[in-house]
């Protein structure tokens, strides 16, 4: 079950420093409302995993592993491989972050990424079959929050998918019984590129990739994720209060522009 | 990944280990310290394949309470392996094997510090293993005593780690991920270096009371080879800091 | 006789001195060895040997002025978090005002999330932080910017005889109450002069061990513009 959660207290001087400094147009790390933190990207650092992707965005630390492995499908989808993304909100990453089962908020993480990645068609699932209704490849996606500095839906949907595009897989066949691997690595059937952009409603006005400073006063957050030809693929309205119809026209056209940047930057990395 | 198959011959005719090594040699290591912006300590491990991240948050109010202990600090360790940091995707879920390498880490570390000092806290130490190569637990410890130290919590000495083996009957260093699969004996020994006192001892294999005596003592060498590299590694963190702003000031002065 | 150089980084168990040393802060001794006891600056004071540390969180000691946020409100006072692992009690006894509790809103004077500026009452080993705010400058704070760092560095943020502190509040134009649990408060003219001295804040936990400090800062806070507008403004 759900449930209002335990928030830490507000904190008011903080709060209104942020009010103040965003009524004058700035934030409070500088930024304008409508610019990200740094991105940094970095591909390939774990060998064991087929695909890896590191993101930093701002102070804000991901890393990814994608694995594929052989697998059966699901029993109403036999014509298609699987797809799963986990997230771990590692204890090391946030004072706030508890060892234990995945939380709501560590599922909704990774429930949003996975729309992200699904419903753009991203991986060709039709592709991963090696035998109908008995074997597929299973890609796992494996999001590892390291430091949380705040928008860790951005920084994760970004590394995710750098991981799938820098993922290499062996082709599987059947022989007899057995599935055995083709010679030689294939990149996993990419086909879209989605970016997730997240905004933050803050007193009266939305900012786009809040710091953990902005989460903590945010009244209500909002993640628009933005497919290769600029339309919508998924959206999750997150937090305690909403947004106006007007809001969410703006943002949507900010997602836009700030996904087409940002996507831009993975794949400059990812596709190398 | 496909599994690596198990190699013909783990020593060659020239004494050599397959990755190169000689028997008394340990893999390259790697040490950083302070890598993570909202732990209080941390530090990062790559020796040879394996890359493992440590964190400490601490001391801080114990939870829940009633584990809290009136006289010291009590210390929280998890050891936890990412699930893409083995050829086989692992479950997230901690296994039994990670519960059992957390409490021997912990009581590995215990030992060096001050918990007298923080009577009723709680000293939390997180092991993130990234990627596993063989000997990840005493990479582990090596990482996880600098994270400690990073922190400022207060503690006697740097612990370091290191296990010896035997492959094809011979003694050997700082086993890799395939030397200890299809090896005899694995021995994972954690030093304080200034009190010699072992504080991590586990054995798995077949060893000879010679042989073990031998292969510790191959262990606190390479444990105290690592110790120099630790301190090496956490200074380095305020020296790179002191070295770019003095020079650029003396470089100021005399422009 | 001294084993490590004095004003250096040492490590935890590395060898300080041997010998009639006096053993100060941060240091063991085994036999005639004195080791160091944590990640910090070895000083030598006289025939004492201290490390500094330069990393750590605040352990309370009675008399300290100390920064806290309310988390709870109680039937007799409020439960103050103080960035410490242990949380401390401001009783309504400690407060100005009628006596005795339910005889007022306890909320109107703190409420969740309040920022204060108390000082340490008492404190030991078996009982949590008592604060009061009985004193001239303690009370809510309810402007100005809160800047946190680790209150090892607050030592050096403050300056042998405040030394750094009022070169900050000169150079930058700002107040600057630092709570020795690691969290001081800026309110400055604008909010430009505010920025520059939390930086030049971040910038002294940052750069602690190093030598020439507070030069350095009074060097960045001359090259920024802000300091030189206010300066046209007032000959203005």
């Amino acid at each position: 079950m759900s449930h209002t959660p335990q928030l830490p207290p507000v904190a008011k001087l903080e709060q209104k420093t942020i009010v103040d400094m965003i009524s004058r147009g700035k934030r409070i790390d500088e930024r304008s409302p409508e610019s990200y933190r740094p991105i940094q990207i970095q591909v390939g650092l774990i060998e064991k995993a087929n695909g890896s992707a590191q993101v930093h965005l701002g102070k804000s630390k991901i890393l990814v592993g994608v694995k594929v492995q052989t697998g059966e499908p699901f029993p109403d989808t036999p014509d298609e491989g699987v797809l799963t993304v986990n997230v771990e909100l590692v204890p090391l990453a946030s004072p706030s972050f508890e060892p234990g089962p995945p939380s709501e908020q560590a599922i909704e993480l990774a429930r949003v990424v996975d729309r992200g990645i699904r419903e753009s068609k991203a991986i060709d699932v039709k592709s991963l079959v090696i035998q109908k209704g008995k074997k597929v490849q299973v890609v796992y996606v494996d999001v590892y929050v390291l430091d949380h500095d705040g928008n860790l839906i951005d920084a994760s949907a970004m590394a995710s998918l750098a991981a799938l595009v820098n993922a290499k897989v062996s082709k599987m066949e059947l022989k007899g019984d057995e599935v055995v691997a083709k010679p030689g690595h294939h990149s996993l059937p990419v086909n879209n590129y989605p970016i997730a952009v997240t905004f933050a409603k803050v007193d009266k006005t939305i900012l786009v990739d809040p710091s953990l400073e902005e989460e903590q006063v945010m009244s209500a957050r909002l993640t628009v994720t933005i497919d290769k030809n600029g339309s919508i693929c998924a959206m999750q309205k997150g937090g305690l209060s909403g947004f106006s119809v007007e809001e969410l026209k703006k943002a949507v056209g900010l997602a836009v522009q700030k996904a087409a940047e940002n996507r831009a930057k993975v794949l400059a990395v990812a596709k190398g | 990944m496909p599994e690596p198959k198990q190699p013909e011959k783990l020593i060659d005719e020239k004494g050599l280990r397959i990755d190169g090594r000689r028997l008394d040699q340990l893999r390259p290591i790697k040490l950083e310290v302070g890598i993570l912006d909202k732990a209080d300590g941390s530090a990062y491990i790559e020796q040879g394949k394996n890359k493992i991240l440590a964190a400490v948050y601490g001391p801080r109010e114990a939870h829940p309470k009633h584990i809290a202990l009136p006289e010291r600090a009590v210390i929280r360790c998890r050891y936890h392996m990412a699930p893409f940091s083995v050829d086989e995707r692992k479950s997230p879920a901690p296994s039994r094997r990670e519960m059992e390498l957390s409490k021997v880490i912990r009581e590995s570390l215990e030992p060096v510090v001050l918990t007298e000092l923080y009577p009723r806290t709680m000293i939390d130490l997180f092991v993130e293993i990234l990627q596993s190569d063989g000997g990840s637990r005493c990479a582990g410890i090596t990482a996880a005593s600098l994270a400690l130290a990073d922190a400022g919590i207060p503690m006697r000495e740097i612990v370091a780690a290191c296990a010896v083996g035997k492959i094809e009957g011979k003694l050997a260093l700082d086993l890799s991920d395939a030397e200890d699969k299809y090896g005899e004996a694995d021995l994972p020994v954690a030093l304080v270096p200034n009190s010699s006192m072992i504080t991590l001892l586990q054995m798995d294999g077949s060893l000879t009371p010679s042989e073990f005596e031998r292969g510790l003592g191959m262990a606190v060498e390479a444990c105290k080879a690592i110790h120099s590299m630790q301190r090496e590694a956490l200074k380095k963190k305020y020296h790179e800091i002191k070295e770019v702003v003095e020079e650029k000031e003396e470089s100021e002065v005399i422009a | 006789m001294l084993l490590a150089e004095p004003k250096h980084v040492v490590a935890p168990g590395e060898l300080l001195a041997e010998g009639d040393h006096l053993l100060g802060d941060n240091a063991y001794r085994i036999g005639t060895q004195i080791f160091s006891a944590c990640v910090g600056l070895f000083e030598v004071d006289g025939n004492r040997v201290t490390v500094v540390p330069l990393k750590g969180g605040y352990i309370p000691r009675v008399g300290d002025l100390v920064a806290g946020r309310v988390i709870d409100i109680g039937l007799s006072g409020w439960t103050v978090d103080i960035r410490s692992p242990y949380l401390a009690m401001l009783p309504a006894s400690e407060t100005p005002g009628p006596r005795g509790p339910r005889r007022r809103d306890l909320s109107t004077t703190f409420d969740v999330g309040d920022m204060m500026l108390s000082e340490v009452l008492a404190f030991d080993r078996t009982r949590d932080p008592l604060l009061t705010i009985k004193g001239p400058g303690l009370g809510k704070i309810s402007t100005g910017r809160v800047v946190e760092i680790s209150a090892a560095k607050i030592p050096r943020l403050i300056g042998r005889k405040g030394s750094m502190i009022s070169m900050l509040k000169n150079e930058t134009g700002c107040q600057i109450t630092v709570g020795q649990n690691g969290i001081a408060f800026v309110w400055g003219k604008s909010p430009e002069n505010e920025r520059l001295a939390v930086e030049a804040i971040y910038m002294v936990e940052r750069e602690a061990h190093t030598r020439g400090l507070t030069d350095r800062i009074r060097e960045m806070i001359a090259k920024s513009n802000v300091v030189g507008e206010i300066a046209r403004t007032q000959t203005a």
